[in-house]
């Protein structure tokens, strides 16, 4: 580690390393692709993936009503009456004469978007936490960790609707408290790494070319754990879906007049004995099916990225 | 032992800090934490007065510790809408939540361990399928719609269940009378079937998942191969050689997952309207009486730093590989 001065070979080989890494990458895609194709599961769930992330992204060009729009006259029709001109109520309209099929569409997008942007909050802190938790140790890596055991200590849907309580219904705060929520589960995979990963050759080559502390900990250790991370991330989009689910079931997650499938089900609640049965199983089987995609391709993440770790199946 | 034991309490302070920290702090990053004390039409004078005698006027650390104070005696101010003290309010619902719990967490083990062992034992075969897409659903089902769906089939269609209401078990059974909490226990029991079924599904799902692939594991081993080889029966060998240490990734979960469950009960609840901690948080939050959210919050954290220091314990005196 004397000599700390790039040699003048060094950026042609970090462009050799960069060629090579890259056609590297394509085969792993192709890899990827190819053990997707032949496994009917994660198909199942890649096809129910691209199905709700179109209805996200084009909801309201499909939805037939305006999924605020009540209509009196037209309150708690069955699935499949037909509604004022030639609209009809493919899934029924709920208390207020809403479109529950459009309002199913609309709420599409908030289950995804909060499922994503919660994960890329907390896989972001988490990975920051993570990475120099791990790279530094000491002090550093014990009061993150600690803070991490404080927070795991809470069931985590009870510390959510402590804050969201206080904080009131919104978006943007559902968001940071379910992404927040999740920070630790990245920091301790990506600390355990980290801490393996600094030994490695290249990682004391990059510190004898006198890389910045950033770039070793951005450049060259990070990409090297992304793998374990998208398995992670995969499952708890899972877990940030159901979470706000449950969040806007309480009353707590999005304003009432963002329709949501969690705070669609919470009105079905009024009426179960009336056995309008559509207003709770409509939303209920979105969520199921979204989350069910999410799993699957956790699982087929997990097996494809370390065969070791699958599941003897 | 002492060591361990003293450490393992040390943390559990530290964490139960942190809880008080992480409560504290919720309740003032929306603004002055007054007005979440005092009703909405309170006039101004009536504010400052809930003001000074809640101490909000005073510097943050002094506010933080006289928090901590008075958390330690349970003292979280009066419930807004019940008129007593918050912490009253909250272990009145208290009982009815650790039945639910407890029994859905019976209910989830016990059926996880059977399930997993079947599914490993006739691995590939049609049941093995059937029972892990069962579990792969039941990892993606929100449990309170399960509650619900569970209502609409087996308590409004079928009539095999009622879909509402709650016998008392613990409640006669703190007050010393036996007799009351065991005749009631059967009739307990059916009315929280559903509800315990609901929030268990997920636990039930990852548990039978988690079992079978160690089961398929420990079924390589070298130690249940020599079984075999024995000519020992193939029952003996399931239940006293790989059974054993199949369970073992289970038990380590049972405290954590009483936990999870424990937050699992405060949505379902709800959905059944059950006399609980999560019923009673729903209301609180609705009509935003903060008291009994944070003393239901923070009961329930204790709870649960509780239990795992417990199961901790336990698990260090059971399995010799962890040193005392």
């Amino acid at each position: 580690m004397a000599d700390t001065t790039p040699t003048p070979s060094s950026a042609s080989t970090t462009q050799a390393v960069g060629g090579m890494a890259s056609s590297y990458r394509r085969r792993e895609l192709r890899r990827a692709f190819e053990s997707m194709l032949t496994s009917r599961w994660a198909l199942v769930g890649l096809l129910i993936l691209l199905i709700v992330t179109f209805v996200a992204i084009f909801g309201p060009w499909l939805a037939p009503f305006d999924p605020n729009r009540q209509n009196i006259m037209m309150r708690l029709l069955e699935p499949g009456q037909p509604g004022a001109g030639e609209l009809t109520y493919w899934l029924g309209s709920d208390q207020l004469g809403r479109d529950v099929l459009s309002r199913l569409l609309y709420g599409a997008r908030v289950s995804l978007l909060v499922g994503v942007a919660a994960i890329a909050v907390g896989g972001t802190l988490g990975t920051i936490a993570g990475l120099v938790s791990g790279y530094f140790g000491g002090w550093v890596d014990d009061v993150i960790m600690r803070l991490g055991d404080i927070q795991l200590a809470f069931p985590f849907i009870l510390l959510a609707i402590m804050f969201l309580v206080v904080l009131g219904p919104g978006l943007v705060n559902i968001i940071l408290v379910l992404g927040i929520g999740q920070w630790i589960t990245y920091a301790r995979i990506v600390r355990a790494q980290t801490l393996s990963l600094r030994e490695k050759e290249y990682v004391e080559a990059a510190r004898a070319m006198g890389d910045s502390t950033f770039s070793i900990l951005f450049r060259t250790i990070l990409p090297n754990i992304i793998a374990p991370l998208t398995v992670i991330a995969s499952f708890n989009v899972a877990g940030v879906i159901l979470s706000e689910a449950a969040l806007s079931f309480l009353g707590l997650g999005v304003p009432p007049d963002v329709p949501t499938w969690g705070s669609m089900l919470s009105e079905s609640r009024d009426h179960l004995l009336s056995n309008k049965w559509w207003l709770a199983v409509f939303p209920g089987l979105a969520i199921v099916f979204t989350v069910l995609a999410f799993n699957i391709i956790g699982d087929w993440l997990r097996d494809f990225l370390d065969p070791r770790l699958k599941e003897n199946g | 032992m002492w060591t361990f034991l003293i450490r393992r309490l040390m943390q559990s302070i530290v964490v139960l800090i942190g809880v008080t920290l992480i409560s504290f702090i919720s309740l003032q990053i929306g603004g002055d934490p007054t007005y979440l004390f005092v009703s909405e039409n309170a006039s101004a004078e009536e504010i400052q007065r809930a003001r000074e005698a809640l101490g909000f006027d005073k510097p943050l650390h002094i506010q933080y510790l006289s928090y901590v104070w008075n958390a330690l005696q349970g003292d979280f101010g009066n419930s807004l809408s019940y008129r007593q003290p918050a912490m009253d309010v909250v272990l009145e619902a208290m009982p009815a939540t650790i039945e639910l719990t407890f029994f859905s967490l019976v209910l989830a083990i016990g059926l996880s361990i059977p399930l997993g062992i079947y599914a490993a034992l006739n691995r590939g075969k049609p049941a093995d399928g059937g029972i892990m897409t069962f579990a792969m659903l039941g990892q993606s089902i929100p449990n309170f719609w399960m509650g619900i769906m569970m209502i609409l089939f087996f308590g409004l269609y079928l009539r095999w269940f009622p879909i509402s209401g709650h016998v008392p078990f613990l409640e006669p059974l703190f007050e010393g009378d036996f007799a009351t909490a065991f005749s009631n226990l059967p009739r307990s029991m059916y009315y929280m079937i559903m509800p315990a079924f609901a929030v268990g599904t997920y636990t039930l799902a990852r548990n039978a998942r988690l079992i079978r692939s160690s089961m398929l594991e420990v079924l390589q081993q070298d130690y249940v191969r020599t079984a075999r080889s024995k000519g020992i029966s193939e029952r003996r060998v399931v239940i006293h050689h790989a059974m054993r240490n199949a369970w073992l990734p289970v038990v380590t979960m049972i405290g954590l997952e009483f936990g999870f469950l424990l937050g699992g009960v405060v949505v379902v609840e709800t959905v059944f309207s059950y006399p609980g901690i999560g019923r009673l948080v729903f209301n609180a939050i609705n009509q935003r009486d903060i008291p009994v959210v944070q003393a239901s919050v923070i009961l329930l954290a204790a709870i649960f730093i509780l239990l795992n220091l417990i199961v901790d314990l336990i698990y260090a005196r059971l399995d010799p590989r962890v040193k005392l």
